[in-house]
């Protein structure tokens, strides 16, 4: 699909240029374009690094654990079907407060870890189960506390408050996971 | 409101550090040690976007100085209006679900062409962070364990989606105005 937009972003962009007689432009904007991607790059390799250094205390100290712990209510609201105690729980509680943090490396090996557990549970060998619709809703929603991808590009573009749009995303991502729910939860019970 | 929210910004970094540093020190890990090997890889991370970065640099940089951004924008603003959301950000809204490296690049795109402080560059950012790829990640976990029939999951996940997209509209024009 990326595919698709890429390419018929190209050509109609060539086809208009030729209709109005700005292909010089065009060709110079590619070119321009090219090397401004790099330039940018360079930007984003210490808010990276910082962000990285963070994630990997985060990882070896065990807080992505400490704070599962704490989740059992909510948990059990979301996913009536699994049983509290069952390996399922743990491993989608981690992979959502892996999200929560960021880190993003992490949480991929626990959110499939969590799917072959809720596979052991489920009645279907190929059809979804209401607790595997639950938890993927939730994880496209992006739970994210601190959109770190974004500040890095505000603050390499030169923003003067690259941070200042942290509160606002987090009102929008609580609005968006809480609709993911709700939706989830009325699907459930056609 | 407005303010709390603007707070929350201010004060979420250093919470944030402060608790992680803070916890991995109370445990007795080596802070400094385990932030040097995370940091290591940032390098790599930066190095992995840049050809996304290109790809997508140079797609919307030919289809904006052809003109044809402009007339897209043009013919889309009336629609858009009605939802109080600006036409320019419709190329964001599209690719978000599909993939995160080309929402990046565009992303970025978006900063050098109307600045990050603009209202567009500040909506396109909260929107950015508050919604997630949706088709990439629905592939890898289904995928994982062979689940063909996925049911309402993609739907579930769009209506997250649009939601994401109206709240990020709302709240920027709450705090930031205009």
């Amino acid at each position: 699909m990326v595919n698709g937009i890429w390419i018929v972003l190209i050509l109609a962009g060539l086809l208009m240029g030729l209709v109005t007689g700005e292909l010089e432009a065009v060709t110079q904007s590619a070119i321009d374009s090219a090397k401004y991607a790099v330039e940018l790059c360079f930007g984003l390799i210490g808010i990276y690094a910082l962000w990285l250094g963070l994630m990997k205390v985060a990882e070896e100290s065990g807080l992505v654990e400490a704070v599962s712990k704490r989740m059992g209510g909510i948990m059990r609201f979301l996913f009536p079907e699994v049983p509290e105690r069952h390996p399922a729980m743990g491993a989608m509680t981690m992979n959502l407060i892996a999200n929560m943090l960021g880190l993003g490396n992490a949480a991929t090996p626990l959110g499939i870890k969590a799917m072959h557990e809720l596979q052991s549970l489920n009645r279907s060998r190929d059809t979804a189960s209401h607790a595997m619709c639950m938890f993927l809703i939730i994880n496209t929603s992006s739970v994210q506390l601190i959109p770190t991808t974004v500040i890095a590009l505000r603050s390499a573009a030169g923003s003067k408050n690259p941070t200042e749009i942290i509160g606002t995303a987090l009102v929008a991502t609580s609005i968006s996971t809480l609709a993911g729910v709700i939706a989830a939860k009325i699907l459930a019970k056609r | 409101m407005s303010e709390l929210i603007k707070t929350i910004s201010v004060l979420a970094i250093p919470t944030f550090i402060f608790v992680v540093l803070g916890y991995g020190y109370y445990k007795r890990i080596n802070v400094y040690e385990a932030f040097i090997e995370g940091a290591k890889e940032g390098l790599a991370t930066a190095w992995r976007v840049l050809p996304y970065l290109v790809a997508m640099f140079v797609a919307i940089g030919i289809f904006r100085s052809s003109g044809a951004m402009d007339l897209v924008i043009k013919i889309l603003t009336p629609i858009t209006n009605l939802f109080g959301l600006p036409a320019e950000l419709i190329p964001l809204v599209l690719i978000r679900p599909m993939s995160g490296s080309a929402s990046t690049g565009m992303l970025a795109e978006m900063f050098k062409t109307y600045g990050p402080d603009s209202f567009v560059g500040r909506l396109a950012s909260t929107m950015m962070g508050s919604t997630e790829t949706i088709f990439y990640t629905l592939s890898i976990y289904f995928g994982a364990v062979g689940i063909k029939r996925i049911r309402y999951t993609l739907w579930g996940a769009l209506v997250a989606e649009v939601a994401g997209v109206i709240a990020s509209v709302i709240i920027c024009r709450i705090v930031f105005g205009m």
